[in-house]
């Protein structure tokens, strides 16, 4: 059975189709229960957006409120995991990231290496990443390519209810540290789940829209804006293909690099800042791999090199739109973009 | 043979004796060979502190879990991880606990409850938490013990987990190994408080502190705090004053300890010293039998270095493996 459900259902549907599959699977965070020891309602909050809102009622004390202590239940997570549980920690927002990295980048994902094959770590660290809530620069960023840059890791970042859905029960059951990122401004975007379990495997992008004059890659709340370009480039009679990466780490370069080897241009957008990001990554990595294919320069759309601003007038800048999109893909179609790699 | 006045049969302290010697073995013959160039990156002795890893992993199984430090091999011989691979390990070999892919800072042996000594300083503390939190969802009835340092006493990471460990009311024991210096810097200037029992104090858990030197000590008072933790009591904080008999590191010329300090305490702090001279005083082991496990430790510790040195070098192909599970 298929219906119309939100990320936010779709992933607190998918903690607890697990949590009934699998007694190891523990959840734990701030509030993620909420109230615990106050005086009023239990499950207070559900999560600060309440995401595990109704788990608590369901599944009782394995869902774990903790203290504000990051760095204590990050590691608690990621010690648990490495002796036979499957926690699933929620770091709220992933910003916070700041107080707890060394228990993810110097323990979790070296534990496997470091001690010669011998340990396993499933555990899921999940939070929010994304600008556009109004947040400002501590809880509006989207630092996926910190993450992706650390072996040991994967990196998950879906665009939409049916895949954070599947991406989250294969976070799961994946053996290996995920960093699950969820984008904040879509959690309220609705789109067709089945009411059922399914995984969606890793490194398999999804091809949402087929073209064969530019290829468009992006993952999370950029794919949609780069989807709104690709019809506002549709009306000029330019056909981008659109490619939402959906994992970071590991990343389906296969369906870049066929598809740039059709269309011949590559538009790379990244909602993390402009220096070492998934567009940097993506595009080096078509540049050494398929560079013959190449008609124009390989167009970046990012963020700017800046913290997230307040204002509301300054964040809408700062987020890549739809029209900052179209016009990479433009610069790619005109002669001049043509010659700068000829030249 | 006369009465046992100690709170282990014959057979526990003989064994207690030949774990301290192992370690201490194990560890001066590093300090050798590690001045001879023959070991690769840093290297961090226990020596001198071996009564507190052996009094306090007497009392545990290999379903309880222990995190470890950067000077960990004391840790990893007490809870049983087998020599010949740990000597592989800090000598880079493929036979190695992690296949030479670890190294002396991150010896580990899951199977062996053993999760990794770590070169992060305070990072097990949390580990440890989880290890706890997961004996106590299964039920069975494992604990977790956590060392750190004097000087890692002071990391967010070991005072957040006191914290957690007390609200979630988990089975860890918090042992601060204070052998009064953090890398070169003394604890007593280093240190806010007076006594790591005001710290447990503080964090609503008890606190023990005992001469970590003297192996009845440790034995007695671990006992009875990993006993609680075990029955579902919580955390507890057990303090060991020892001595470190080399430096942070080998090559450390220890310039900041005072004139004659190094050699005071190995004359008058050396715990297999103070261990062998109570059971041979008390009538209750021999000399001679003491003596024959010192050629026995001897003899495996130098099998390990000869086996270590024999193993095969990991290949250009180890080196892209283990990265992942599955990827």
């Amino acid at each position: 059975m298929s219906r119309k459900i939100s990320m936010k259902q779709a992933i607190n549907e998918a903690l607890d189709l697990e949590m009934r599959r699998d007694p190891t699977v523990i959840v734990m965070g701030e509030d993620i229960v909420g109230g615990t020891g106050a005086q009023g309602e239990e499950d207070a909050w559900g999560g600060v957006l309440g995401v595990t809102k109704g788990l608590y009622a369901k599944h009782g004390d394995r869902l774990m409120d903790t203290p504000l202590s990051e760095s204590a239940y990050i590691g608690a997570a990621i010690g648990a995991a490495a002796c036979g549980l499957r926690p699933v920690a929620e770091l709220m927002f992933l910003d916070f990231m700041g107080v707890c990295f060394d228990q993810i980048f110097n323990q979790a994902a070296k534990f496997r290496y470091m001690f010669g094959g011998k340990a396993e770590t499933p555990v899921v660290i999940r939070g929010m990443v994304g600008a556009g809530f109004r947040a400002a620069a501590q809880h509006s960023q989207m630092l996926t390519p910190l993450f992706t840059h650390i072996p040991g890791l994967k990196v998950v970042c879906p665009s939409n209810a049916y895949d954070a859905k599947g991406l989250l029960i294969q976070s799961i059951r994946d053996n290996d540290p995920v960093i699950f990122c969820e984008h904040k401004n879509l959690y309220g975007l609705e789109c067709e789940v089945p009411a059922e379990s399914y995984a969606i495997p890793f490194g398999e992008a999804n091809v949402l829209r087929d073209g064969d004059d530019v290829t468009i890659v992006s993952y999370g709340l950029t794919v949609h804006r780069a989807m709104e370009a690709a019809t506002a480039l549709a009306k000029d009679g330019t056909e981008a293909e659109v490619i939402d990466l959906r994992t970071l780490s590991p990343i389906d370069w296969d369906t870049i690099i066929e598809s740039v080897e059709r269309t011949g241009r590559l538009v790379v957008v990244d909602e993390a800042h402009p220096r070492c990001n998934l567009a940097t990554d993506i595009a080096a990595f078509v540049g050494q791999n398929a560079f013959g294919a190449l008609k124009a320069g390989i167009q970046m759309v990012t963020a700017p090199h800046t913290p997230v601003p307040f204002a509301p007038s300054l964040e809408d800048l700062y987020v890549p739109s739809a029209d900052s999109i179209a016009g990479a893909v433009r610069r790619t179609l005109s002669p001049k973009g043509a010659r700068s790699i000829a030249a | 043979m006369a009465q046992n006045p100690f709170p282990l049969g014959k057979d526990e302290l003989l064994k207690a004796y030949r774990t301290m010697r192992t370690i201490r073995e194990f560890e001066e013959r590093l300090h050798v060979d590690f001045a001879k160039g023959d070991i690769p990156g840093f290297v961090h002795l226990y020596a001198g502190e071996e009564a507190c890893a052996t009094g306090i992993m007497m009392h545990l199984n290999d379903n309880d879990r222990i995190a470890s430090t950067h000077r960990g091999h004391g840790h990893c011989i007490a809870k049983g991880v087998d020599v010949h691979a740990m000597m592989a390990e800090i000598y880079g070999r493929s036979t190695g606990a992690c296949r030479g892919k670890g190294g002396s800072m991150h010896i580990a042996d899951l199977s062996k409850g053993m999760m990794g000594a770590n070169g992060i300083l305070g990072a097990g503390a949390p580990l440890i938490c989880g290890a706890a939190l997961a004996a106590k969802v299964r039920g069975d009835r494992g604990v977790g013990i956590t060392f750190v340092g004097d000087g890692a006493s002071n990391q967010g990471t070991f005072l957040e987990s006191l914290n957690l460990a007390a609200v979630w009311n988990l089975p860890v024991v918090f042992v601060v190994e204070n052998n009064g210096y953090a890398e070169s810097t003394a604890m007593e200037w280093a240190v806010s408080c007076d006594s790591y029992v005001d710290r447990a104090t503080g964090f609503g858990m008890p606190g023990v502190t005992v001469d970590g030197t003297d192996f009845f000590a440790v034995y007695e008072a671990a006992g009875e705090i990993i006993r609680r933790a075990r029955d579902g009591g919580g955390p507890a904080l057990l303090e060991c004053n020892m001595v470190r008999f080399y430096g942070h590191f080998e090559g450390d010329a220890q310039t900041y300890r005072a004139k004659g300090e190094l050699e005071a305490i190995r004359a008058s702090r050396d715990c297999l010293t103070i261990l062998s001279e109570r059971v041979i005083e008390a009538g209750v082991i021999g000399r001679d039998e003491l003596q024959t496990i010192d050629r026995e430790v001897n003899a495996l510790i130098e099998d390990a270095v000869r086996a270590a040195k024999d193993a095969p070098l990991p290949v250009a192909e180890d080196l892209l493996r283990d990265v992942y599970v599955s990827y």
